[in-house]
């Protein structure tokens, strides 16, 4: 990582209060181009809620999201979808009552260059749109070897490979920055080792950055470039792997108390 | 992945053109009948517009996922635009019998014209409604309901004498559309095409990249907007689509009756007009069905029409006679029925593909001939 480089996103004093809580206070984070950054800390901490912020769900109290020199605050989370950020939920979202294909389909949203029309019409447009779609969804799914289940009701898929789907859908949208909240979550150690692979398969074929929440340390350990802790709210800690592990702060945290 | 042929065009084409040859052969066969002109032709219109609200409904009920309950107003709107567009050009001389290429123009322009007018206020009213959601969002589309209803009774115009200003009472005698016996059976094929066009556009629509949104932002709006779908403009295109079928619907319904009441508009009405009527029939075809709209649309269209004829029910005793005196009861019950036996409906989301059951049928075919020949290889082996 070279300094020089401009961060693909960048954070500047963020924060957010719920009546009187303050969920998260100034919260800076830089995440450059390819990048993998990790954000841990405990229950409650307010992880979930800067994803929140960062895609528009929540609103910032204070402070900016800028991606790509845009700033993000106050766009819609499409809006901010097209921007070029996708994500995972904690709980999986997934549209259980379609099929596995057209989960991945319904989130290509950037080139579907057909209206009403063609749609009414079924003109050769239309099909030409809708194979396209169809290959490339197929093509998403066998990152993950889903492509076998493409027609499954995606309620029917076990626990494991809802979260693939999940993640597939998010990188239909085309996006630059993916945020994945807590992907291992109930993930046995042989799921993870191989949701582990994928990421990094992802990383190498799409090039893109990741943003991870995760609360399996060694996973994060292992495969995130840069961690940053916080609790409460606040950071705690930022800074390599190795530096976060020895922090007495993230120990005490962790430990509590 | 399956690829896409013409053979599902040709197989519905084909479809559609026996369909309308069979109507012509009926139509020669059985014109001078009059049982089928008295009750199975005026059923059929009952049937084509009942189709068309429960299916159009449907889309924001079911593929959509919001509960809207002031469907009848949109259709009060088509129906009170296409009588009132008809008498204009009736007054102005364009036709003056009921008959002839002048009126078939104008019959459809009607319709047309009541599609548009019920999908633009429909764009105005779900604007700033679809911001609500669940209960807040039936509230206020049955409050639209009962606010169009008012409107028309007050819009001077509309009244008894039609374009005539000042009598602004509720039913417009006068239809420019209004069809007697004769016009019904002549114009039977304006209703079975329209409808057959309706359920097709929006066939079309759930099998695009339309339907994949709505049915995303259905089965979890935060998952949708976080992929991208820009989920008010979808919620709003959605209501405004089938605000104009419901439009449709209405033009269709001022066709089958001479004369326009509001109160038949009415959420309280207890005909087959209100928008409990019409939840029912998409609640009991399958939420997210289509096929399931267009077969509950037509029994309970039969539903209705034994409460009000069938001479089984003037001969029930006491208390039960006294349920089916009270329509709107049979359909609560109807409706809490089914969501205690079969909450899917009867069809859930199934979609009756011709071109499937094509497929199946030979699938079954090949399945038993196999076992045939697995049975005898057994048996030579014996
Ligand atoms: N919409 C909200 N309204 C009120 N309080 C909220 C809201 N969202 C989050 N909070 C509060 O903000 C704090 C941080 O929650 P958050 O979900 O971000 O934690 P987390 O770090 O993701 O925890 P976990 O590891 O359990 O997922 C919690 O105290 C939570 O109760
Ligand atoms: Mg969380």
């Amino acid at each position: 990582m070279t300094e020089s480089k401009k961060p693909v996103l960048e954070t500047r004093n963020l924060g957010i209060t719920f009546g009187g809580l303050k969920a998260v206070q100034d919260f800076n984070i830089q995440i450059f181009e390819g990048e993998l950054v990790g954000l841990i800390g405990p229950n409650g901490a307010g992880k979930t809620t800067v994803f929140n912020m960062l895609t528009g769900v929540y609103l910032p109290t204070v402070g900016s999201v800028i991606l790509n020199g845009e700033v993000l605050n106050g766009k819609k989370p499409h809006q901010v979808v097209s921007s070029g950020v996708a994500r995972t939920f904690q709980n999986i979202r997934l549209f259980k009552q379609m099929s596995v294909i057209d989960n991945v389909k319904a989130a290509i949203t950037k080139d579907i260059k057909y209206g009403m029309v063609d749609a009414m019409f079924r003109t050769p447009k239309f099909w030409k749109v809708e194979h396209e779609l169809t290959e490339k969804a197929m093509d998403l799914l066998s990152i993950f070897k889903l492509e076998g289940k493409a027609d499954q009701l995606a309620a029917n898929l076990p626990y494991g490979q809802q979260r693939k789907l999940e993640i597939t859908r998010a990188l239909a949208t085309d996006m630059r920055l993916l945020l994945l909240d807590e992907p291992a979550a109930g993930m046995n150690p042989t799921e993870t080792a191989e949701l582990l692979e994928c990421i990094n398969a992802i990383r190498d074929r799409f090039g893109i950055s990741i943003l991870l929440i995760e609360h399996d340390m060694s996973l994060v350990m292992n495969i995130c470039e840069r961690i940053q802790v916080i609790d409460y709210g606040l950071t705690i800690a930022s800074g390599l792997p190795e530096e976060i592990a020895k922090d007495p702060k993230v120990i005490a945290a962790y430990l509590g108390e | 992945m399956k690829k896409r042929t013409g053979k599902g065009y040709i197989i519905n084409t084909a479809v559609i053109a026996v369909i309308i040859v069979a109507f012509a052969f009926i139509k020669s066969a059985f014109g001078g009948n009059e049982q089928f002109r008295l009750i199975i032709v005026p059923s059929l219109w009952q049937c084509c517009y009942l189709i068309i609200l429960a299916a159009s409904l449907n889309l924001i009920l079911g593929f959509l996922g919001q509960l809207s309950l002031g469907h009848c107003g949109f259709m009060a709107i088509g129906a009170y635009a296409a009588a009132l567009i008809s008498l204009a050009f009736q007054r102005a001389g364009v036709f003056t019998e009921k008959a002839g290429p002048a009126f078939v123009l104008v019959l459809i322009g009607c319709i047309l014209a009541a599609g548009i007018l019920a999908a633009l206020v429909g764009l105005l009213v779900g604007i700033p409604a679809l911001r609500l959601k669940g209960d807040y969002l039936a509230i206020i589309t049955l409050g639209f309901g009962m606010i169009i209803v008012n409107i028309i009774n007050n819009i001077p115009f509309a009244g008894q004498e039609g374009l005539s200003l000042g009598s602004a009472s509720a039913s417009l005698y006068k239809n420019g559309l209004g069809f007697g016996t004769a016009s019904k059976v002549t114009y039977l094929w304006v209703a079975l095409i329209v409808t057959l066009i309706c359920l097709t556009m929006m066939f079309m629509f759930i099998r695009s990249k339309y339907g994949r949104a709505i049915k995303a932002i259905r089965d979890d709006e935060i998952a949708a907007s976080a992929s991208g779908i820009n989920t008010s403009y979808y919620k709003i295109f959605t209501f405004t689509f089938s605000a104009f079928f419901a439009g449709i619907a209405g033009a269709l319904y001022a066709c089958a009756n001479a004369t326009l009441s509001t109160s038949s508009f009415a959420f309280t009405n207890g005909g087959i007009l209100n928008s409990t009527f019409i939840v029912v029939m998409v609640v009991l075809g399958g939420m997210g069905s289509l096929t399931g709209s267009v077969v509950s649309a037509i029994v309970m269209f039969f539903v209705n029409y034994q409460i009000k004829n069938g001479l089984w029910v003037k001969s029930l005793p006491g208390f039960l006679g006294g349920i089916f005196a009270y329509p709107m009861l049979v359909y609560a019950i109807i409706l809490i029925a089914v969501i205690m036996f079969r909450p899917r409906g009867i069809f859930g989301t199934y979609e009756f593909s011709l071109l499937n059951f094509v497929r199946d049928i030979k699938e079954h075919r090949a399945k038993k001939a196999l076992q045939k020949a697995g049975n005898k290889e057994a048996k030579s082996n014996d």
